[in-house]
């Protein structure tokens, strides 16, 4: 995470971090997660989904702090986060849930 | 049986449900609007401050009329009430005086709220009801092809109005204020985190709430105006908005692609209908008087 001056404790402060999880299927596509995540985690896929629209993808999932602003700027309720308690062991994939249907 | 709202967050600690499933009617899923269009994150925002808010499910009602916005209530898993046009408040105020627990929360439209439904919404903020309201304004008629309504700033193009629209549009924290609503907040679509807590500052609150939240109507409104996407009016949302909590309501007029003034105008205390009705009628009527207090409380229900 970037920050515009250090902070004093940053050292002593542990970042939270998050898992995005995104319902493929259910999204229309409308990028506001993608643009307004202040971390920057979400692209655009190079796939389509089954409405054909382009979903979200996690590019950079390692660096989620859970803010949750995606899940309240989702117009579709297709994205969400939980909160991440291992980020040591990320593996670096993002949790995708591809619910059938909807 | 009861749920508070910490169960039914808890019934889908899966992960593999969005947290406001239990708030939402799934089989409607996906709901109508259009991409990039701002209604459903007002939904998602409303839903969140629902979720967050102490108040539990079952006494929380929501009603809408006619319209993109109108579809609210049919999407929502609460006591929700899809009305005829314009007539949202009036079955709201109904609502709220026959069960007096109730929050009641009309969400709806500005062709809906001000247009056909103006006087109901003048009365019932001039009677301070206690509901509250929330006008997702869109600036047109967006659902009937984008006719352009009271609503519209001046030279807006619309599908009525192809040389720009020439009449003076309402400012609507303004015409609330001026019938007396005692909290009166303008948010847009992108400031999500200000409407969640406005949103759930106006349930905890008595008296009549207005919350207008601007939103980009891609299809119509913003194709007629050559404003590229909702994602592109949010950047203006971004670029344009500037927050002045507390200023007086009538500077608050909105132009055409100019300045948008957003934040919380209104925020007073003042004796709601009911409480003043029960109030003058004891003092009125004397010992007579059975203040009316619910459904449940009545001598003969409940049993």
């Amino acid at each position: 995470m970037k920050f515009w001056r250090k902070p004093l404790d940053s050292d002593q402060i542990e970042l939270p971090h998050g898992r995005v999880h995104i319902i493929i299927n259910r999204c229309k596509g409308c990028g506001f997660c993608i643009k307004y995540c202040p971390c920057q985690v979400l692209e655009f896929a190079e796939e389509f989904n089954r409405k054909g629209y382009h979903p979200p993808i996690a590019v950079k999932p390692e660096a989620c702090v859970n803010c949750g602003l995606c899940e309240v700027m989702c117009p579709e309720f297709a994205i969400w986060v939980t909160e991440d308690g291992n980020r040591g062991q990320s593996d670096g994939d993002e949790e995708v849930t591809n619910e059938s249907g909807r | 049986m009861k749920h508070t709202n910490s169960q039914a967050d808890r019934q889908i600690a899966d992960g593999k449900h969005h947290p406001l499933e239990p708030y939402l009617r799934m089989d409607r899923i996906p709901h109508i609007w259009c991409s990039t269009c701002g209604l459903g994150t007002c939904l998602n925002s409303f839903l969140t401050a629902v979720r967050n808010s102490a108040i539990p499910r079952e006494n929380i009602a929501v009603v809408s009329g006619i319209g993109c916005t109108g579809r609210t209530a049919g999407y929502v898993n609460l006591d929700s009430f899809h009305t005829t046009h314009g007539r949202a408040i009036p079955f709201a105020t109904g609502l709220k005086l026959a069960n007096p627990e109730l929050t009641v929360v009309v969400i709806s439209g500005d062709g809906d709220l001000v247009a056909i439904g103006g006087n109901h919404f003048i009365h019932a903020a001039r009677r301070n009801m206690d509901i509250n309201i929330i006008c997702v304004n869109n600036f047109n008629y967006a659902m009937t092809g984008g006719q352009f309504g009271p609503t519209t700033p001046e030279t807006a193009r619309t599908t009525t109005a192809p040389y720009g629209s020439f009449e003076h549009p309402f400012n609507l924290p303004f015409l609330a204020d001026s019938c007396g609503a005692t909290y009166v907040a303008r948010w847009t679509a992108l400031h999500v985190r200000h409407l969640t807590a406005s949103i759930g500052e106006a349930l905890e609150r008595r008296g009549f709430s207005f919350i207008e939240v601007i939103s980009p109507c891609p299809t119509v409104y913003a194709r007629r105006n050559r404003l590229g996407t909702g994602l592109d009016l949010l950047q203006f949302y971004h670029d344009n908005s500037v927050i002045k909590n507390g200023i007086d309501t009538r500077e608050c007029d909105i132009r055409f692609q100019e300045q948008l003034i957003i934040g919380k105008f209104v925020d007073e205390e003042k004796t709601t209908f009911h409480d003043t009705m029960t109030g003058y009628l004891k003092d009125a009527v004397g010992e007579k008087y059975v203040p009316y207090v619910g459904p449940m409380e009545m001598p003969g229900n409940g049993d």
